[in-house]
């Protein structure tokens, strides 16, 4: 506004100000935000995965004469992929609940069990993966595989930052302990956690089981 | 389980230090395991052993089993609920549930429209374009 520079003002300065200032200032405390924030940050990853997840909708039969679902995904291996992470995301809720209670030594030990499956998924899921390149069916080789490989692949980065995360606050939590702001970490972690396991949930229902339909 | 935060007032912010997502209980957490657990089986049950002879009805049905088991870990995992944040949480999803269904969708209607409106091509036509 150069309201300085402009001589016809038929408005009263107060007025003015009132109409575009929020005279009413009050402290928000620090945080106050930032779980809201978090989870509009979620929808926005849920939409990153919904762009992918459409990728695979669309390229999941181009074969381009190269292995389709039913040469490739074996599902004992998927349905243990599953258990670990469902392991894993009630692990974190101990963990939470642990926190809940101000109990430091539980609220890191079931983090290091959430970590251990969460270690064990990505293990299995990377196993799955050089299986697949072992026999050519790399992401260069169909669409198919190129839109799958972007569809885990990008599920698989999330669990792997979701770990580093999760490293980074069980030291934070034992040289800090469970002040404030560590139990905000927590909880946003906690929402990031349980929300690549609903990920994971459209995963191996759109692109495994319904695969080997 | 909801932590009340709904303040008109802004003096009442002082008080907010935890906010938001509620952490549920012991009780929330194994019901939602447990819950997870039958609803994971049924749908690797029955493509695993071919329970359902006609592949769409199988299909359809693990899609329901994926929508339910996503309710269920948005309750009880994710805690939520329409007072949280002031109802600001809800309202993303269902912006984010609309923008997810537009995607697929559209992608997919307008793609497949694509492929069957796509006049047949061999190799030998394609070397005749100009």
């Amino acid at each position: 506004m150069t309201a300085n520079t402009a001589p016809t003002h038929t408005l009263d300065q107060a007025q003015l100000q009132a109409a575009f200032y929020d005279l009413n200032e009050h402290d928000h405390p620090e945080g106050g935000s930032t779980m809201l924030g978090f989870w509009v940050y979620l929808m926005s990853d849920c939409l990153i995965f919904a762009m992918l997840f459409a990728a695979y909708g669309v390229l999941g039969g181009s074969l381009a004469a190269g292995p389709g679902p039913k040469d490739l995904f074996e599902l004992p291996l998927v349905a243990l992929n599953t258990a670990m992470l469902l392991f894993s995301s009630i692990t974190y809720g101990f963990a939470m609940l642990a926190m809940e209670k101000n109990n430091k030594g539980a609220t890191q030990a079931w983090l290091l069990v959430t970590a251990v499956f969460g270690a064990c998924f990505l293990g299995i899921e990377l196993y799955e993966f050089s299986n697949l390149i072992h026999e050519g069916a790399t992401p260069m080789r169909s669409g198919f595989l190129t839109a799958f490989f972007s569809l885990v692949g990008t599920h698989g980065l999330h669990v792997t930052f979701g770990l580093i995360w999760l490293f980074t606050l069980v030291v934070q939590v034992g040289k800090k302990g469970l002040i404030p702001a560590n139990k905000r970490r927590l909880m946003c972690l906690s929402l990031f956690w349980h929300f690549l396991d609903v990920i994971w949930i459209g995963v191996f229902t759109f692109v495994y089981l319904m695969g080997m339909l | 389980m909801a932590n009340e935060h709904a303040h008109p007032n802004p003096a009442a912010h002082d008080h907010h230090d935890e906010h938001g997502a509620s952490h549920g209980s012991m009780r929330e957490y194994v019901v939602g395991f447990l819950l997870s657990v039958v609803l994971t089986a049924i749908p690797f049950w029955l493509v695993m052993t071919g329970a359902i002879p006609d592949k769409q009805t199988t299909a359809l049905v693990i899609m329901a089993f994926a929508v339910v088991q996503i309710v269920v870990h948005m309750i009880y995992f994710l805690h939520m609920n329409t007072k949280s944040e002031n109802g600001w949480t809800v309202m993303a999803l269902i912006f984010t549930i609309v923008l997810v269904i537009i995607t697929l969708s559209g992608s997919l209607w307008v793609m497949f429209h694509l492929n069957t409106n796509m006049m047949p091509m061999s190799v030998h036509d394609m070397g005749q374009l100009p």
